[in-house]
């Protein structure tokens, strides 16, 4: 039919619908309509993807997990109104820059651990939270503190399947024998952390 | 599996519908409709079917907003000398006669009018997203247009369906 009506069609619609888009996340916020929020964070060990919920910090993702599978993931596990949304991940992204330029020692960030399994898992985890900046703990003593003195390779299974790394600092676990062990986002990443907290020489 | 990440599908539709609410309530409401449209969409996703038509899906809800805002326009004041300041563009060499005959066309008519010659959907999606038979859209559209036509804002060009 008619071209007129085909024009609209070349608008640049594209900033437009941007802008509005803003609009909406910011009202979405406030009818508290975003059960979760997303954002990567770009660090010296890879840009992260950081999802917040109104329960606290819920995932800290390294690139190699796949942004569309970690999205998914918390669209399966969480809730389908998975938003991007930087503005909602600002306080931690602040923190989280702070702690890579070496200014920022602790998180302060309720954690929600809807995606760490209850039990010994989550037991180990928060365990491992409370391990101070710059310094280590090994895989045999955080099972102790979870309750399972014997369970040291469970402690390390639970480690490796952290929904929170670097926030949860799972790096500081190491084995007893020596060594820095094993690392769910590759074993670069944690010399990289612990020599950063000063745990390793430079 | 269910419905994608919210954040998918608004990608996926935020263009399309933006365009189909700046053509039917200009460029100095789309912004409210788009997200009045986005938030109903927000609310009901958790309980989304899996086979729903996404697209249809929302269309529906934006071609509601339009209607509700047409209401909400009838009733209110009307505006006098109101500067205008745009936060979404005018149509390029727009045909102001044009945009205006379309947005006094009846919401439905609009709609069909609109998701047939602007989004350049097919009948049966335009169906869906009114909640009407595909041949009741296709009457929209054909009304749609005739009134345009005959309102002189459409030139007729050879050629067209």
């Amino acid at each position: 039919m008619t071209r007129e009506l085909g024009r609209i069609r070349g608008l640049d619609v594209e900033l437009a619908s941007l802008a509005a888009v803003e609009g909406m996340l910011d009202r979405a916020r406030q009818e508290r309509l975003e059960d979760v929020a997303v954002a990567t964070v770009d660090s010296p060990v890879g840009g992260l993807l950081v999802a917040v919920t109104p329960r606290g910090l819920v995932r800290v993702a390294f690139p190699e997990e796949r942004p569309d599978l970690v999205m998914e993931e918390l669209s399966i596990s969480l809730s389908p109104r998975v938003l991007e949304d930087p503005r909602a991940l600002d306080p931690v992204r602040r923190q989280l820059e702070e702690y890579f330029e070496g200014r920022r020692r602790r998180f302060k960030a309720r954690i929600d651990w809807a995606l760490a399994p209850r039990g010994f898992s989550r037991r180990v985890l928060e365990a491992t939270a409370r391990i101070p900046y710059g310094s280590v703990s090994t895989y045999g003593e955080m099972a102790k503190r979870a309750g399972s003195p014997r369970a040291a390779r469970a402690a390390g299974n639970a480690l490796h399947d952290n929904p929170v790394p670097i926030v949860v600092p799972c790096h500081r676990v190491v084995p007893s024998g020596g060594g820095i062990g094993k690392y769910g986002g590759s074993e670069w990443r944690k010399e990289w952390l612990l020599r950063l907290e000063g745990a390793l020489a430079k | 599996m269910g419905a994608p990440p919210f954040a998918w599908f608004l990608e996926e539709q935020r263009a399309p519908v933006y365009r189909f609410l700046l053509a039917a309530v200009g460029p100095d409401d789309a912004d409210d409709c788009f997200q009045e449209t986005f938030l109903s969409a927000l609310r009901a996703y958790p309980r989304l079917r899996n086979d729903s038509n996404l697209r249809a899906w929302i269309l529906t809800i934006a071609t509601r907003k339009v209607i509700d805002h047409g209401r909400a326009k009838a009733r209110g004041p009307v505006p006098v000398e109101r500067l205008p300041e745009r936060t979404a563009p005018e149509p390029p060499d727009a045909d102001p006669e044009l945009w205006r005959a379309v947005r006094a066309l009846p919401a439905m008519q609009r709609a069909a009018v609109l998701h047939r010659y602007v989004l350049d959907l097919p009948y049966a999606e335009i169906a869906e997203a009114l909640g009407c038979t595909e041949e009741a859209a296709r009457a929209s559209a054909y009304e749609g247009r005739r009134k345009l036509r005959a309102s002189r804002a459409l030139e007729t060009e050879g050629g067209g369906r």
